[in-house]
């Protein structure tokens, strides 16, 4: 699985790093996302379906 | 029960689109079927008021996905076709053409119809924002125009209006309410935000009822309030809020209140749901019935529809949550801010333009805001927004 973000559609929401804080992290300062794992293991794989799912800013693409 | 082998999804935005996909990741392997009365393919409707407005975004920037995104959900898009009618028993709905499409499940997402003035109609020069075409529409008037007037002071018209002004028009708000977001956000942080809005030039006019629009040889002129003032316009955008668009689902054997009435889960008759702006549904861990005009309630609730559907028993009760750019000033609302909440700064400070605020109510946290502090405001919302709203990540359920 490879996880690519698109920072200027984030909202900063912070829903991905509810979801799956393994993967997402946001910047203290103006609270973007912050990718910790391109290539999640496959234990986090359903987490972060999940994540690009409710990104209200439809911000998180998967790939595989 | 069994899954369904033929769903049908009335409305393509964000909720439908959504709901389709997540039919498909959880296995979903019968027919599916997107019935939209857009002709475009989906887009995301946030940066209407702002990034498309402004300019600063082509409007294809907008889609919410690739062609070979949508072409890999195997679903058919009747595009162009808006529903009509529902025979809610036999799942069976009517389009303006006259086709009729029915499936073992029914998906209603249809969203909302912008509330207009009296006499909005028949003037030029007089603009709702809902759809894509709106917002080109507003641009390319707002690129000719000098004098805006915005009615409303909800979300939608303090975007519009900090995008205008950033344009450089001279903008007019007015509004019945006495703050900005007064209604979203309570009185305290909406008067700080009129404050933002003032220092960049806007003319607040809250606290005033509209009485209506003045016009010569067809096109806007003015906006009267119930004053008999009148405020100057040669573009006025009507903000006034919305309505669900239940319109077609009149005589449709569904219970229609502020939207379509479901359950819990998300249910308004056998085989029949509702999802996204138009869904009103008892929240379970609030013991009372709700309706989410968000983007984040779209995608968040889709997925509890689509998992419904393919036979699972999951009440749908999400921490409401949405955000709003204007400016400088990028706002993120976790909870129940309301009104009627005692609001406490919790982190940063006002006077540097970077704080968050926890609303209390009874002493129990109801609401969290962010101001130029997402990140905060989110590890905020998780220590102290769970327990009876129920935070749990959608995926282990």
């Amino acid at each position: 699985m490879k996880v690519v973000i698109d920072e200027d559609k984030c909202c900063g929401a912070g829903q991905c790093v509810l979801i799956a804080p393994e993967v997402f992290d946001q910047r203290d300062e103006d609270g973007i996302v912050i990718l910790l794992e391109s290539e999640p293991a496959d234990d986090q794989h359903v987490l972060v379906r999940e994540a690009a799912a409710v990104c209200p800013g439809a911000a998180i693409e998967v790939s595989a | 029960m069994t899954p369904p082998g033929s769903v049908l999804i009335v409305g393509a935005s964000a909720a439908g689109l959504s709901t389709a996909e997540a039919l498909r990741r959880h296995g979903h392997q019968g027919s599916l079927t997107l019935l939209d009365a857009e002709t475009r393919s989906p887009y995301d409707r946030p940066p209407l008021s702002k990034q498309v407005l402004a300019g600063t975004w082509e409007p294809d920037r907008t889609r919410l996905r690739t062609q070979a995104q949508l072409e890999a959900l195997d679903a058919e898009f009747v595009r162009g076709e808006p529903a009509v009618s529902l025979d809610a028993a036999g799942r069976a709905v009517t389009t303006a053409s006259g086709r009729v499409l029915s499936a073992d499940a029914l998906v209603i997402a249809t969203g909302l119809t912008s509330c207009r003035l009296p006499g909005q109609d028949g003037l030029a020069g007089v603009h709702v924002l809902r759809g894509l075409d709106d917002a080109l529409t507003l641009r390319a008037h707002l690129t000719a125009a000098k004098r805006l007037v915005v009615v409303g002071e909800g979300v939608l018209g303090a975007e519009i209006a900090a995008t205008a002004r950033t344009m450089g028009l001279d903008v007019t708000l007015a509004g019945m309410g006495h703050t900005l977001l007064g209604d979203q956000l309570g009185g305290v942080i909406g008067a700080m935000l009129g404050r933002v809005h003032a220092e960049r030039g806007v003319h607040l006019r809250l606290g005033v009822a509209v009485d209506g629009l003045a016009g010569t040889e067809g096109r806007v002129t003015a906006v009267r309030l119930a004053t008999g003032e009148l405020l100057p316009a040669d573009a006025v955008v009507v903000a006034i809020g919305s309505r669900p668009a239940t319109g077609w689902l009149e005589g449709s054997g569904l219970t229609l209140g502020d939207g379509v009435e479901c359950d819990s889960r998300c249910r308004a008759a056998e085989g029949v749901y509702a999802v996204g702006d138009v869904a009103s549904f008892e929240h379970e861990g609030l013991g009372r019935r709700l309706r989410l005009e968000n983007r984040t309630n779209a995608t968040e609730q889709a997925q509890v529809v689509a998992a419904n559907i393919l036979g699972a028993d999951r009440p749908y009760t999400p921490i409401p949550y949405f955000w709003t750019d204007q400016y400088d000033v990028k706002i993120q609302a976790h909870g129940h801010p309301s009104a009627a909440a005692e609001v406490t700064v919790a982190e940063g400070d006002p006077a540097e333009h970077r704080f968050a605020v926890l609303y209390r109510e009874g002493g129990r946290v109801t609401g969290v805001l962010g101001w130029n502090m997402p990140k905060q405001a989110r590890v905020l919302r998780q220590r102290s927004l769970v327990s009876s709203q129920s935070a749990q990540p959608l995926a282990s359920a």
